[in-house]
């Protein structure tokens, strides 16, 4: 961040620089595959808000809103979550656990228990990576790709051993029916609007626009937000000051952890209904792209959340419909995450030159 | 008693040498860069990356030419080698550039080409090949063969000794035994060498190394394209080298990150890396052997011995177990004075 930059230059015209570098580049990479970039980005958008798609595109939206604020809130105490994949991945555990334990006999009830249990396995997968960084000093991105590849091979087990349902896949056995959550058709249907019916997208979406809302009040409106973004930004000023190392990031280790694992009440609880093998489908990864797009600020995350939702579901389209591989997206959003995080001083490192150099003239 | 040790212990560790290549040739790579301090998360995509280079073109070496094949018979796999290094040194080159010349964020830079990685063999290899992002099955001259080593077929019944030799040390392709050099040569380069102290220098303190008049940037990046060398090789034995014959995708399948584990638990040293990547190795063969493990007192599932490797690493960075202290200067993007 530099101060002598205009906000909007640092908040708008760098972001939008990068993403286009971002675009541009992944435009040469559908030329080299030997397809038109403009016919790929009508497949994308028309595969994405056609009655069908949009029920896709909103589903995915959600589990990138929960990843996506929680590698954000991370960020602000400069903590790189790489384990969203992991916690998201034991939270589908812990709803399982919940939802396979008792009938539950409507849905409010199972959606608020089922939150909880996701909260709470996401939050406890985050825990021990928080405490030897914060006590030991273990680097924080390692241990949480250790712990990455430790729950899956933890959920491996599970359904291929004790939490499989009877039959050869490697799933738990379903969600008693009760519990199950009301569909975006369902929702819409309540004020009279027409939505596909089989949509995955649920209720969860508006868990997450909430967990967004609560995420700017926390970070911008608390003590504690203050003292993250404190400690973020200088850990010796922020010790100088009171602020105890431990206590962040460990509070800022579990919310992250916890907003990783409520995206399981979309996915596992909202959608599949049961415990799969691969729920989380690299959507704990796709977090680190939608936090760095959206600069870490819960409005940025949910839009940047909403362009990968449309990429997504776009890039399904792509596959059905020009047989393009959907690792078109993966690259797309290697692309994203390399220009507006490690490629960004390309576009900055120029900006602050013409900016300053400007400022400097007119003063 | 005797046959298990002749048999099924060779046996294992004969697997666990081959299972233990690639993780060695990644690691030393993140050995590199990480003693010249750039952090490199990124050795997975790389290792990706030069994997289906050297499927792609062995491929296409020796097809036939009417199919558009060069015709290379025998040299095929020898021009997989190349594309493979030089595909791994260009992501390198991108990781250094934001790294060094942008000093831009290491981690979240190596994260990025771990993906550019898994989805553009994907996208390339459909494209080529249109065989859902996988290469052609390899034939012989486009991959590397088991080479039998002297005398091994006179000594091999020699007890023991013999066996050892036949089964366990000979029978290997060539970047087995180039690994195993590297490791050596690492040691020398490293502890030996004029370039060797500077780089361990540059991983501590940068600042030091450019007041003593040496260009910290120009040593990074010289580390950086050893790294590049070093996952092109780890990459290409994956796809030329074995059983597999070919490229699939994802077939790194988490092996950057867990040389990356072996790379802390060796504690970023040349010898040790290797004694950890043959434990790994061990411990991917024990687990391929047996699904279960049944040690007496208590039975463990496969999966268990699938997450070994990273559950060390755990224990070893949290220094309950002898600490893993990493080179001082890594990840932080160094600024020259003015």
């Amino acid at each position: 961040m530099n101060k002598n930059l205009p906000k909007w230059v640092d908040l708008g015209l760098i972001p939008l620089l990068t993403l286009a570098l971002a675009f541009a580049v992944s435009g040469l990479v559908v030329l080299s595959i030997g397809q038109d970039p403009i016919e790929v980005v009508k497949v994308m958008i028309q595969g994405a808000f056609n009655p069908f798609g949009i029920g896709h595109t909103l589903y995915f939206t959600t589990n990138f809103i929960f990843t996506g604020l929680a590698v954000a809130v991370a960020f602000h105490a400069r903590l790189f979550n790489i384990g969203g994949e992991g916690q998201a991945g034991l939270a589908g555990v812990g709803v399982a656990l919940v939802m396979l334990s008792y009938d539950w006999p409507h849905w409010s009830i199972a959606l608020l228990v089922g939150t909880l249990a996701a909260m709470a396995f996401g939050a406890a997968w985050a825990a021990i990576p928080a405490y030897l960084q914060a006590k030991r000093g273990s680097h924080i991105v390692i241990t949480t790709i250790m712990f990455n590849l430790i729950a899956g091979a933890l959920i491996g087990y599970l359904l291929v051993g004790p939490m499989q349902a009877e039959g050869s896949l490697p799933e738990s056995p379903g969600f008693p029916e009760a519990a199950a959550l009301p569909t975006m058709h369902d929702i819409l249907g309540w004020v009279g609007i027409e939505f596909d019916k089989f949509a995955p997208a649920n209720i969860s979406f508006f868990l997450a626009l909430i967990a967004a809302v609560l995420v700017w009040v926390l970070i911008w409106k608390t003590r504690l937000g203050y003292e993250m973004r404190a400690f973020g930004h200088s850990e010796k000023a922020a010790v100088y000051a009171g602020i105890s190392p431990m206590k962040i990031t460990m509070i800022a280790m579990l919310i992250s952890g916890a907003l990783s694992g409520m995206m399981a009440v979309n996915t596992v609880q909202g959608e599949a209904e049961r415990l799969v093998l691969g729920a989380v489908e690299g959507a704990g990864f796709i977090g680190i792209a939608v936090a760095l797009m959206g600069r870490s600020h819960p409005v940025g995350v949910v839009l940047a959340a909403f362009l990968f939702g449309i990429l997504t579901q776009g890039g399904a389209e792509l596959q059905f419909t020009l047989g393009i591989p959907a690792q078109m997206i993966t690259v797309i959003q290697a692309l994203i995450i390399m220009f507006t995080g490690s490629l960004e001083n390309l576009v900055r490192i120029p900006m602050e030159k013409i900016f300053i150099r400007a400022g400097k003239g007119a003063s | 008693m005797m046959d298990f040790l002749t048999n099924d212990l060779l046996q294992l560790s004969d697997s666990a040498v081959r299972f233990a290549t690639p993780l060695l040739l990644a690691c030393l790579a993140g050995l590199y860069s990480e003693r010249a301090g750039i952090f490199d998360i990124g050795l997975e995509g790389k290792m990706l990356v030069a994997a289906f280079a050297a499927g792609a073109f062995s491929a296409i070496a020796g097809m036939p030419a009417y199919d558009g094949g060069w015709e290379m018979g025998a040299w095929s796999v020898w021009i997989g080698l190349g594309a493979a290094i030089i595909a791994s040194i260009m992501f390198s080159m991108i990781h250094a550039f934001a790294s060094i010349t942008l000093r831009g964020n290491q981690l979240i830079s190596g994260v990025a080409i771990n993906f550019f990685a898994a989805g553009i063999t994907v996208l390339i290899g459909q494209y080529w090949f249109r065989m859902g992002g996988q290469t052609p099955q390899l034939r012989s001259g486009q991959r590397f063969e088991p080479i039998t080593l002297p005398f091994a077929e006179e000594l091999k019944d020699v007890p023991v000794l013999g066996d050892i030799y036949y089964q366990l040390i000979s029978g290997h392709n060539i970047i087995v035994y180039m690994a195993f050099a590297i490791v050596a040569l690492t040691w020398w380069v490293l502890y030996r060498t004029r370039f060797g102290l500077r780089m361990r220098a540059v991983g501590e303190n940068p600042g030091a190394v450019d007041t003593a008049g040496i260009s910290v940037v120009k040593l990074r990046y010289s580390a950086l394209i050893i790294t590049g060398i070093l996952c092109g090789l780890a990459g290409a034995y994956l796809s030329l080298g074995t059983s597999a014959a070919g490229f699939g995708k994802d077939m790194t399948a988490g092996r950057g990150f867990i040389a990356l584990a072996a790379l802390i638990f060796a504690k970023w040293k040349p010898i040790t890396a290797m004694w950890a990547t043959l434990l790994f190795g061990m411990l991917e063969a024990i687990g391929n052997k047996y699904q279960t493990l049944d040690l007496g007192f208590i039975v463990l599932p496969g999966q268990f011995m699938q997450a070994l490797p990273y559950i060390l690493t755990v224990v070893i960075l949290a220094g309950f177990v002898g600490k893993a202290i990493p080179p001082k200067a890594g990840g932080e993007p160094y600024v020259k004075e003015r």
